[in-house]
């Protein structure tokens, strides 16, 4: 194995941080209208993930800076060339940090009710946009002998992208529900739960279409074996939210992710971004990537770095591991 | 859509525009995460509850800024993939790296400990909450560091070879990247005026409660703490840029020449102290000149030859082939003016600010004050004159803005004075655009990224004008006794959160 495998292993394992992480993020903001009947219940939800969101994010802007660093070729082409459908996903993560900030910092009720609605729409966009995303990646755009995305942005809109946009959707409300059930106190605790149920099944459907669709077309043993994680855990996962396990749940909706963002990574090795043109005009692990010596640095540095990380985001996740009710959330304000 | 603009114009733009709005943030955030956390360990070490409201209120609005600084800092991640993608593949050998390094370290650092420090009053100990706030400090000044070194290597690329056949510039040692002088003075001139901000941040909004006589403890101590970081980061501002001055001028001499509005290279140089001139015949027809000064800040003496706009011109044509390697004159010269004259001035009002608010030196006994009064503000014997006194807390509220534009006017100076390079003498910005990307493109993002951000400042500044006439918070039960087991004391479980968003 060589070192830019290695880091191809290393961004999928960001990517899966990223979306396992955020993913309940968007989830619990897509709840906030789903799920939510008052003001109250609202904040009961936003404050689940209140101290986390932030650090959640950073996974993503840590996959950006080592795809940068690791396969700049990917990196320019991927951003340059998905450059409408990035935008979108920028302006929504931007409202949306701003939203959880500044929504109690004003007792009005049409400032309070202005920002709620931005968290749902901003948390809803971008975790059907990343979908589509990833999907166009796997499925192969046009790319051309130097390296340039050549499509438009309608190419990018396709029954196969669409329905990857779908699964991450209900897959991150699925896993959001799941959380909510798991750090929430009283009716809404309950309400979650039932609720996950409903957009288990939902999120079971389309991704087993989904998943079926990439096996069947660029599939090979190993995204087999991804697949068969990712939908067993996404069962698994409904059933002990049947059960009232909701750790157990919560853990294997998070499995249910990693395997199939793992599957998506495994069937796209070793290319990082396939051209539908000509198979010879595909950037791959080799042809995308930095120089050795600059991965072995990066190697360094991760390799001490994310484990770090992984501990003192854990050690955060414990602070606050009390669950919250309505009666936790101050009127004041 | 096409528009009668070379390629690489209206994504300049946008990344001007994008990053000088995310500077307004970054050096505020900086300088009042360590601020704040200086009162917070006050509060741990003494406690006096003056510090404890003293961070209630100034980590609150740290918090309101950081949150604009943390959004706005997301699109530079991806900016240059997305107009930039020739740069990207150009140079992510070498760039990408302290871009990662700064994600992996100081952002999962900051974006972790600021939610600990937020919602963890009523679930930390107090010496591990305030190691938290320290934590985000440290966040801080890691990222600038980083990033820092990146720009670094724009102005003067080290550790690198070219390598032709993939057509792109590779890592050689990283080492160097890190530690050459040019990151290392631009990483002392950045962090001083980034202080320089946060002192005459604090100095301000003290001075608007003081004039009124409100929340006098509070903010007397918030004063004296803001005029002393302003002087002592005034003075590392000026010293870290005569340093950079001088690097810049071994390194980029067109840069400099172009500051100094200075066509034809002379010994000794003047310093231009007002010109008025004409690019295109390459002359200046006003010109106010201090001779022999411009001679020491390039070279510490008062007699040496520097090099001129036309010198460099004509050299940098022999070097890299036909063409105008001059920057625009106007923006270099006025903006290296603004950034100084701005900076200094900030500088000398807080040293006029720290003499007239003296406690006790060579000031009569008469004129001391306690702890609960607000300082009388004396010149030399007397106190100043009611009007007087309205005068300077007035001035010293307006003085928050000035070390902003200095901040501003230096990177717009730095980064417009290396053009028409955007990697010094390796790669022209007009080759570092994305090709696949449209003008239509570039210019709904811009449009859009100006238009949200026009916003989202009007809600930000009102924001802050809201917390700031609020003034410090009376404290709680709660808020003296903090719990002493990490995830909170459990003694009533249904107690509302101390904080929630």
């Amino acid at each position: 194995m060589e070192l830019h495998d290695v880091w191809f292993v290393l961004i999928a394992v960001l990517w899966i941080g990223y979306f396992f992480l955020e993913g309940f993020d968007f989830g619990i903001g897509v709840l906030t209208k789903l799920l939510a009947r008052d003001r109250k219940e609202r904040r009961v939800l936003i404050n689940t993930i209140g101290p986390v969101w932030d650090g959640n994010e950073v996974w993503l802007l840590t996959a950006g800076g080592a795809t940068f660093a690791a396969f700049p070729e990917w990196y320019a082409t991927l951003f340059s060339g998905f450059y409408l459908p990035l935008l979108l996903i920028l302006i929504c993560l931007i409202v949306r940090g701003v939203s959880f900030e500044y929504r109690h910092k004003r007792p009005e009720e049409r400032w309070q009710t202005n920002w709620e609605h931005a968290i749902f729409w901003t948390s809803l966009i971008p975790a059907f946009l990343w979908g589509v995303a990833f999907a166009n990646i796997v499925r192969g755009v046009k790319i051309d002998q130097d390296m340039e995305y050549v499509g438009s942005l309608f190419d990018l809109l396709n029954v196969y992208s669409i329905l990857g946009g779908l699964v991450t959707l209900t897959l991150f409300t699925f896993h959001g529900a799941v959380f909510a059930s798991l750090k929430t106190l009283g009716d809404i605790r309950d309400r979650s739960r039932a609720l996950a149920t409903r957009l288990g099944v939902v999120t079971a459907v389309l991704a087993l279409v989904f998943l079926i669709w990439t096996q069947v077309s660029r599939g090979d043993g190993w995204s087999l074996i991804a697949m068969a994680v990712a939908v067993a855990a996404l069962v698994a996962a409904l059933g002990c939210n049947l059960a009232g396990r909701e750790g157990w749940s919560f853990a294997l909706s998070g499995i249910t992710i990693a395997a199939a963002v793992a599957m998506l990574f495994l069937t796209l090795f070793p290319n990082v971004m396939p051209s539908s043109l000509n198979d010879a005009w595909s950037l791959t692990v080799t042809n995308a990537s930095s120089t050795p010596y600059t991965l072995k640095i990066m190697t360094w540095c991760a390799g001490v770095a994310t484990p770090l990380v992984m501990l003192y985001q854990g050690w955060t996740y414990w602070v606050f591991r009390k669950r919250i009710g309505t009666q936790h959330i101050a009127d004041a304000h | 859509m096409d528009l009668a603009l070379a390629p690489e114009t209206l994504a300049r733009w946008q990344f001007g525009i994008t990053t000088v709005y995310h500077f307004l943030f970054v050096p505020l955030t900086i300088s009042l995460a360590a601020l704040t956390a200086g009162l917070q360990t006050a509060w741990v070490r003494t406690e006096k509850e003056k510090y404890l409201r003293a961070t209630k209120f100034w980590g609150k609005l740290f918090l309101i800024n950081i949150a604009m600084g943390v959004v706005t800092g997301i699109v530079q991640e991806f900016q240059f993939g997305m107009n930039w993608s020739d740069y990207s593949r150009f140079v992510g050998d070498i760039f990408g790296a302290p871009l990662a390094f700064e994600a992996l370290i100081a952002f999962f650092f900051e974006s972790t400990f600021i939610g600990l420090w937020i919602f963890g009053w009523d679930k930390l100990p107090k010496k591990i909450h305030l190691a938290c706030i320290w934590m985000v400090s440290l966040g801080t000044v890691l990222s600038a560091y980083f990033i820092l070194a990146a720009n670094s290597w724009m102005q003067h690329p080290v550790g690198y070879r070219i390598n032709e056949e993939r057509g792109r510039a590779e890592l050689t040692d990283f080492w160097q990247v890190l530690t050459q002088n040019t990151a290392l003075t631009q990483f002392f001139h950045t962090i001083t005026a980034a202080f320089l901000v946060g002192g005459a941040f604090m100095v301000g909004i003290a001075a608007f409660h003081l004039a009124r006589k409100k929340h006098v403890p509070v903010m007397r101590s918030s004063l004296r703490l803001g005029l002393v970081v302003m002087i002592i980061a005034g003075l590392g501002t000026a010293i870290s840029g005569d340093l950079l001055g001088k690097v810049m001028f071994k390194q980029q001499p067109m840069k400099m020449a172009a500051a100094e509005a200075l066509w034809d290279g002379e010994a000794p140089a003047p310093f231009s102290v007002f010109a008025y001139g004409d690019v295109e015949k390459g002359h200046n027809k006003v010109a106010i000149e201090i001779p022999g000064l411009l001679s020491f800040l390039a070279n510490d003496d008062f007699t040496s030859f520097v090099p001129g706009i036309n010198d460099v011109n004509k050299a940098e044509q022999e070097k890299f082939g036909p063409g105008d390697y001059r920057p625009n004159i106007p923006v270099a010269y006025w903006g290296f003016r603004w950034m100084i004259g701005f900076g200094m001035a900030s500088l000398g009002i807080g040293m006029l600010g720290l003499w007239l608010t003296r406690k006790r030196f060579l000031l009569p006994p008469a004129l001391r004050t306690g702890e609960d009064e607000v300082p009388h503000l004396v010149l030399f014997k007397k106190a100043l004159s009611p009007r007087w006194a309205r005068m300077y807390w007035l001035v010293a509220l307006w003085t928050m803005c000035f070390p902003l534009i200095a901040n501003s006017w230096g990177w717009i100076f730095t980064e417009m004075g290396r053009q028409p390079w955007v990697v010094y003498g390796v790669l022209r910005t007009r080759d570092a655009v994305s090709p696949g990307v449209s003008q239509g493109e570039v210019l709904t993002s811009m449009i859009g990224f100006t238009l949200l951000y026009a916003v989202l400042a009007v809600i930000e500044v009102r924001l802050l004008v809201k917390y700031v006439k609020a003034g410090p918070p009376e404290l709680t039960e709660d808020d003296l006794n903090p719990p002493t087991r990490i995830g909170g004391d459990g003694k009533n479980p249904d107690r509302p959160m101390a904080f929630s968003y």
